[in-house]
């Protein structure tokens, strides 16, 4: 990885910085959400049901008169954790499978191929949707169930760099000194593979952002009281979204900001990894 | 070219046994019994257990796949346990809402989508392309299930310009099912009040779920145009004198096609998680909320229904793609 052309980079690309930034913002929110938030996420007062935003609440509060700043505030630990957790398993499990199936070929290659293909047979949604439904709505569940469906683009995507990085001759040097296969993949060939893969992640992370919230929308993710976004919306659509307009407002820019940062980031890190883009 | 279709018809075969074991596999994970749920709360215990025999579910899990795939075989998707209705009839009702819901969304997309791509691609780093590049990344970050319900709220509660949910007026009566999209069955039939009604009824669900593609697309475009303006070939046309519009139109365009098709495919199925949300939204009666109210209900034989048809047609949807795109690249029939 080329990291200091990555800073060097960075200076030129304003769009790329804003995505740092937002990423580093939301970040900071997610590991100091106790220190930052003014109230307690789920404390309840009923006094203070659906206040528009004041010096009180900052951003208003809900129909039982929680904090919307607060909520919105744990809710990145929620999104931070969550997306990471995903794109973590999913990225592992596949990128193991598709180092194996591109350096070995053959039957495992073609199996490996197969089942991606049943897995690319399904909106990554509806099939989610079934698992978390079949597993019982929570959010671990609905993480689980996001995971099984992002897998299968990194074994993909990592087959394909492996096998063209498999001919390459230090590779075939390293073979014929008899470095161990494992070795050989972990050393050799995912180092030289992990552009790509760093880019997808960026830009799945923001898909995966939007699928957990999607799924806790429509109640298969977080369950109350837990202050999820796409949670917090759902709930928040029970009342007019103009007239109460910071119940839905606040969880739904936070989405918008914390997936673009992920989109920014994502070109950004393309841009700078792809040659043929460099100028 | 015949040898290229027969191998892509051979793996789409492959993958629908495949989606048939994945789905099963996933109907095996429910905690619950679904002779139990399928009788209700009062059943006893002895008929559980003999409508479980009648099921087959006592029998090992491999001969209940291949008894389940015998059934799909013959076109029964079993029984709907909240519907109480055959699951074939259940989607054939629903399904077609859904195809005109991420038709209409399709055609949003691709009417503006491609266009603000060349816009954009032609305009590099101008404002026009600062101006489209910021619509994509907005619309590509924003959640549907935010924007269907602020447009639903704005636009209907507020504004009063758009009806409510639902795909017609509760006071019209549906035109003669002909393909079982309203729009065009209206239009089909010369009923101009209905076509009226239903269309004003589909704009919002539309807009919402075609703005994520539409940026998808739009992002797509644009780079597939700024890729191919790059090539000799082009320089080539323009040194020999050929007038811009005719460039871009001929070299450009026709050579940007091909992955401007591919995305087109992957939209599909993008279009269809996403009805999900908007369905669940707008109260539009397709499979997308019928999915939705069977997974919350753990109603298996829907469930497992859905997936299949879906799992069906997009690999389907994706393999006349791939056939469509060694039509438009001439370069991939000779390989």
């Amino acid at each position: 990885m080329q990291f200091s052309l990555v800073s060097r980079r960075l200076r030129k690309d304003p769009a790329m910085l804003v995505g740092f930034g937002l990423l580093l913002l939301f970040f900071l929110l997610a590991i100091l959400a106790p220190m930052l938030s003014p109230r307690d996420p789920i404390e309840q007062n009923p006094i203070d049901s659906l206040k528009p935003p004041s010096t009180n609440y900052v951003l208003g509060s809900d129909k039982l008169g929680r904090d919307i700043l607060s909520r919105m505030i744990h809710g990145a630990r929620i999104s931070v954790f969550a997306g990471l957790a995903v794109i973590a398993a999913a990225g592992c499990f596949g990128t193991a499978l598709g180092l194996l199936a591109g350096y070995r070929g053959g039957w495992a290659d073609e199996a490996l191929m197969r089942v991606t293909d049943i897995f690319f047979a399904f909106p990554g949604l509806i099939l989610a949707m079934a698992i978390a439904g079949a597993l019982g709505p929570s959010l671990q569940n609905a993480l689980i169930a996001v995971a099984v469906v992002s897998w299968p683009v990194y074994a993909r995507l990592i087959r394909g760099q492996t096998l063209t990085l498999r001919e390459h001759e230090f590779v075939l040097a390293a073979k014929s000194l008899g470095v161990s296969e494992w070795r050989i993949l972990l050393q050799h060939v995912l180092p030289n593979a992990l552009s790509p893969l760093l880019v997808q992640a960026s830009f799945d992370m923001g898909a995966t952002i939007l699928s957990i919230a999607g799924l806790s929308f429509i109640g298969f993710g977080a369950q109350p009281p837990i202050p999820e976004w796409g949670a917090m919306i759902s709930d928040g659509r029970k009342y007019d979204l103009i007239v109460y307009w910071w119940l839905t407002a606040v969880p739904g820019a936070a989405i918008l900001l914390y997936v673009a940062a992920f989109n920014l980031v994502g070109d950004g890190l393309r841009d700078i990894l792809d040659p043929r883009l460099r100028k | 070219m015949a040898q290229f279709i027969l191998r892509r018809l051979l793996g789409l075969c492959f993958v629908l046994i495949g989606v048939s074991i994945l789905t099963f596999g996933i109907a095996q994970l429910v905690p619950v019994d679904p002779a139990a749920s399928a009788l209700g709360g009062q059943a006893r215990e002895a008929q559980i257990q003999a409508y479980r025999q009648e099921l087959g579910l006592d029998r090992p899990v491999w001969e209940q796949y291949f008894r389940y795939v015998r059934r799909l075989a013959q076109g029964d998707l079993g029984q709907s346990i909240r519907t109480r209705r055959p699951v074939a009839n259940d989607l054939r009702d629903f399904f077609p809402a859904t195809v005109e819901l991420a038709l209409a969304a399709l055609l949003v997309s691709v009417f503006l989508g491609i266009p603000l791509g060349i816009v954009a691609a032609l305009n590099r780093s101008r404002y026009g392309d600062v101006l489209a590049r910021l619509l994509a990344l907005i619309g590509g970050s924003l959640p549907i299930f935010y924007v269907g319900g602020l447009g639903l709220d704005l636009f209907y509660r507020h504004l009063r310009w758009i009806p409510g949910g639902g795909r017609l007026a509760a006071t019209l009566q549906p035109p003669t099912n002909i393909t079982g999209m309203f729009t065009l069955d209206a239009l089909l039939s010369g009923n101009w009040p209905i076509f009226r009604d239903a269309t004003w009824h589909l704009i919002l669900p539309a807009l919402t779920l075609g703005y994520f593609s539409t940026a998808v697309l739009l992002r797509i475009t644009r780079s597939a145009i700024l890729d191919t303006l790059l090539q000799d070939y082009i320089r080539t046309a323009r040194a020999k004198g050929l007038p811009h519009r005719l460039v871009i139109l001929r070299h450009v365009f026709a050579n940007a096609l091909p992955s401007i098709l591919t995305t087109l495919g992957i939209t599909f199925g993008s279009l269809l998680s996403g009805a999900v949300l908007t369905e669940t939204i707008f109260n539009w009666p397709g499979i997308g909320r019928y999915v939705t109210t069977s997974v919350l209900n753990l109603d298996l034989p829907a469930v497992m229904g859905v997936t299949l048809l879906i799992a069906f047609l997009y690999p389907a949807l994706n393999t006349v793609i791939d056939i469509a795109y060694t039509v438009v690249d001439p370069r991939l029939r000779s390989q």
